[in-house]
């Protein structure tokens, strides 16, 4: 059954702590050529029926994004995909 | 007659017993509502206590907006009612857009807990006519996501509306734009603040009594009493 992926990452202009800690503890790894580092959030959603990708704006403005500090994107990917990334 | 103000629970708050008790030691009578509950049951003001309402899950406050409770008081909101957001009910008022801005992680990732001296900017709102313009005061602030964010277009209209509540002095705890830590609608009715005035009401167990401006104010405002 395909999903519909919504990912929300934080507006470029919003400070993003969490981000800035991760970045600063690479260097702990011995990674010293990142940049940056911005953390979001991917959230799947399965429908009952056929995928519905105005439906799952709808959810994404009202509810799983603030509009405020977040943008947010959603795409359709089959089930296959959803599982690789979990790998 | 005295005026009765209601205290929303939500799973997961925390602070609803302290908010009630400072409005009874201020003179009212609380009333306590249930999240799940749309009905008012005819109080005259709304307090929204701190706490992590339905876990903080998804963003702090975003659930909570969506609770029944929550559909009623943002239309009587609109409509007039006092309501008084503290803390994650801050975070809630601004995830219903009764608020503008945002609420995020504190800027230095560290959960902040310290009594911290605010400056009083604006009394003109129903919950801080108590208070004189520039008073300096001292309330509990314990947060973990309380860095106030809103565009600059935002951030001046606040200003320039005398909408800006209450700055923190001494510190900013969170990194809060302009060191904002409570603001209000264009009416003046539903104030958000961050730190805890409810912690604030008696000497055992707050460091000052200046928390209970907030809630006799309110029930002065009820009663018509000029600011």
């Amino acid at each position: 059954m395909p999903r519909v992926v919504v990912d929300v990452m934080l507006k470029p202009e919003i400070l993003d702590p969490q981000g800035q800690a991760v970045a600063n503890a690479l260097p702990r790894l011995g990674v010293s050529d990142v940049a940056s580092v911005r953390i979001g959030r991917r959230i799947e959603i399965e429908f009952t029926g056929e995928p519905d990708l105005d439906r799952a704006r709808e959810i994404a403005d009202k509810l799983l994004a603030n509009p405020v500090i977040e943008d947010f994107a959603v795409r359709l990917v089959e089930t296959d995909e959803t599982v690789d990334a979990h790998q | 007659m005295t005026a009765r103000v209601g205290v929303v629970t939500f799973p997961g708050s925390l602070d609803d017993g302290d908010a009630a008790r400072a409005v009874r030691i201020a003179g009212g009578e609380p009333v306590r509502l249930w999240h799940g509950d749309p009905r008012l049951h005819g109080v005259d003001a709304v307090v929204l206590p701190g706490g992590f309402s339905y876990g903080d899950y998804l963003r702090c406050g975003a659930i909570a907006r969506f609770a029944p409770v929550m559909e009623t008081i943002v239309d009587a909101a609109r409509g007039g009612l006092p309501v008084l957001g503290i803390c994650n009910g801050f975070q809630i008022l601004c995830e219903a857009h009764l608020l503008p801005g945002a609420l995020t992680r504190n800027q230095h990732l560290h959960f902040r807990n310290r009594d911290q001296v605010l400056r009083v900017e604006s009394a003109g709102t129903a919950w801080t006519n108590a208070f004189q313009p520039g008073q300096e005061i001292l309330i509990p602030v314990k947060n973990g996501e309380g860095c106030y964010v809103a565009d600059t277009a935002t951030l001046d209209q606040l200003e320039a509306e005398g909408r800006v509540v209450a700055r923190y002095l001494g510190g900013n705890p969170n990194g809060s734009q302009r060191d904002i830590a409570a603001i209000t609608n264009s009416a003046g009715n539903v104030v958000g603040i961050m730190p805890h005035p409810e912690h604030a009401v008696e000497a055992l167990t707050g460091p000052s009594l200046d928390g209970l401006g907030f809630f006799t104010s309110v029930l002065k405002h009820l009663v018509g009493a000029p600011a």
